[in-house]
């Protein structure tokens, strides 16, 4: 079995971190009732996802990828641009879907008259029970 | 021991996130999601990524904060209290566990040989420099060599706002459609008192204008520093977003009316599709510019090439620009449109 270096490890300080926030997200997601609280959570989820993304693409001693054309690029340490670009078109179309499920909350508050989901769920299982009674 | 900056950001931003789980006060936890937001904005930028923190700064800590908020004004604006329950908790914790297991492999944090940072990363800061000519390698990445990305993303943008307006339509075209008892009177009187505010008036009238300046600066100076049409778009979306929350929807509307508004989030997918177009029907491939640079009769130089470039990005940025910014201003109506009479 291979020894366990232990710089290599502290060398990787920020993905455990990075991964505490991600399960922090996705426990709101999981364990709140609440609609809009989940989409908090997914928020936190997803800034947390990008951070990962943007942390691989981080170069020791590296600056942001802007560079002068007719300066001393080559001889420059730049960061890596492409999770840059993946996650900044990740992030506004974040916002669009985020803007969905905040709309799909704001209709299910009009029909239901509220935003907890096991009170949604209990309204949506009386009214079954009383379609049925008619019947019965 | 020297301990690095990200870590006390990373420390306060863990911290913000068990309060945001933990509040039941929704109000108060949408703010704290915008400040998170914006510290992460703040972390994106130690890590050299300046763009994505710009966007992140505009997106998370203005306009989501705005959407919440909108949402908020219809709906209970406290949680409910339960028990804590242990499933949740138990999936969280082996999920971790199974993510850590998986980041033992990965290089270093910062290491410059780190398999991501290989041939083809250096080959798009060469083309920056060399074809392009620009200084901003995230622009040239974004505009050219995944611009198929771009398109989708910008779609999927343009997408996203056709769900909501279907989810939303428009209320004031059909009055009666909800109840507007619960939070319609309200909403227009907290409108009014904005409105009455001469503070919040005389400052949103003197920073309007200087937003949207910056928007274009930021628009077209993208292949220079940080910015583009992603975070222009955002930028101006906002300055009539906050023209709208001092001065009541209404007058929003009637400075950019959403007929219009719903048009340019479409135009804008269509310039940048129909710049691939143009391409194409000149010889060359879906959405590559140097075709635009070609004079007629003239074997194509480099100098055609990279001005072919040049003038490509400058149209799929307008394209991406308009598109965003249409799309976040459209959002803005259909929610605040939710909570009017």
């Amino acid at each position: 079995m291979e020894t366990i270096d232990l710089s290599r490890l502290i060398g990787l300080w920020v993905y455990p971190i990075v991964i505490v926030l991600m399960m922090i997200g996705l426990y709101i997601v999981m364990a709140h009732e609440n609609l809009i609280k989940k989409i908090m959570g997914l928020n936190i989820f997803q800034v947390s996802v990008i951070m990962f993304y943007v942390a691989v693409g981080k170069v020791r001693g590296g600056t942001p990828p802007i560079l002068d054309p007719e300066g001393p690029w080559r001889e420059t340490l730049f960061s890596n641009p492409l999770p840059h670009v993946l996650m900044l078109t990740a992030i506004v179309v974040g916002i669009a879907t985020t803007a969905l499920g905040l709309s799909f909350v704001v209709r299910i508050q009009e029909a239901y008259g509220t935003t907890e989901e096991d009170e949604i769920h209990e309204l949506d299982s009386a009214s079954a029970n009383g379609a049925d009674e008619p019947t019965a | 021991m020297q301990i690095p900056i990200e870590a006390i950001l990373f420390a306060l931003l863990i911290a913000m996130a068990i309060v945001i789980g933990r509040m039941r006060d929704l109000f108060a936890a949408a703010m704290l999601t915008g400040m998170f937001s914006l510290m992460s904005a703040g972390l994106f930028t130690l890590m050299d990524a300046v763009d994505v923190a710009f966007t992140e700064a505009a997106v998370g800590a203005g306009v989501s904060t705005v959407l919440l908020l909108g949402t908020l004004s219809v709906t209970r604006q406290q949680e409910r209290m339960r028990p804590t329950r242990p499933l949740p908790l138990m999936v969280v914790l082996f999920t971790g566990a199974a993510l850590l297991w998986g980041t033992l492999d990965m290089p270093a944090y910062g290491d410059p040989n780190a398999f991501a940072h290989n041939d083809i990363t250096r080959a798009f800061i060469q083309g920056t420099a060399e074809t392009f000519e620009i200084p901003n390698a995230v622009t040239a990445v974004l505009g050219s060599y995944r611009g198929y990305d771009t398109l989708g993303e910008t779609t999927v943008i343009f997408a996203a706002i056709v769900g909501v307006m279907a989810a939303l339509g428009r209320s004031h075209t059909q009055p009666g459609h909800h109840d507007p008892v619960e939070a319609g009177p309200d909403a227009a009187r907290s409108h009014m008192r904005m409105r009455d505010k001469a503070i919040l008036r005389v400052i949103a009238k003197a920073f309007i204008p200087f937003i949207l300046l910056f928007g274009l600066y930021v628009q077209f100076h993208g292949d220079f520093g940080p910015g583009g049409g992603f975070q222009a778009g955002v930028i101006v979306a906002a300055g009539f977003v906050l023209y709208g929350l001092i001065f009541g929807l209404d007058n929003a509307e009637r400075v950019a009316p959403p007929r219009i508004v719903e048009i340019g989030a479409a135009l804008g997918v269509l310039l940048f599709a129909g710049t691939g177009i143009v391409n194409m029907l000149q010889g060359g491939m879906f959405l590559d510019y140097s075709t635009l640079g070609a004079h007629a009769g003239e074997p194509m130089t480099k100098e055609h090439i990279t001005h072919g470039l040049h003038r490509g990005l400058l149209l799929i940025e307008g394209g991406v620009g308009i598109t965003v910014a249409c799309s976040i201003l459209m959002i803005f109506y259909q929610f605040s449109g939710r909570g009017r009479h």
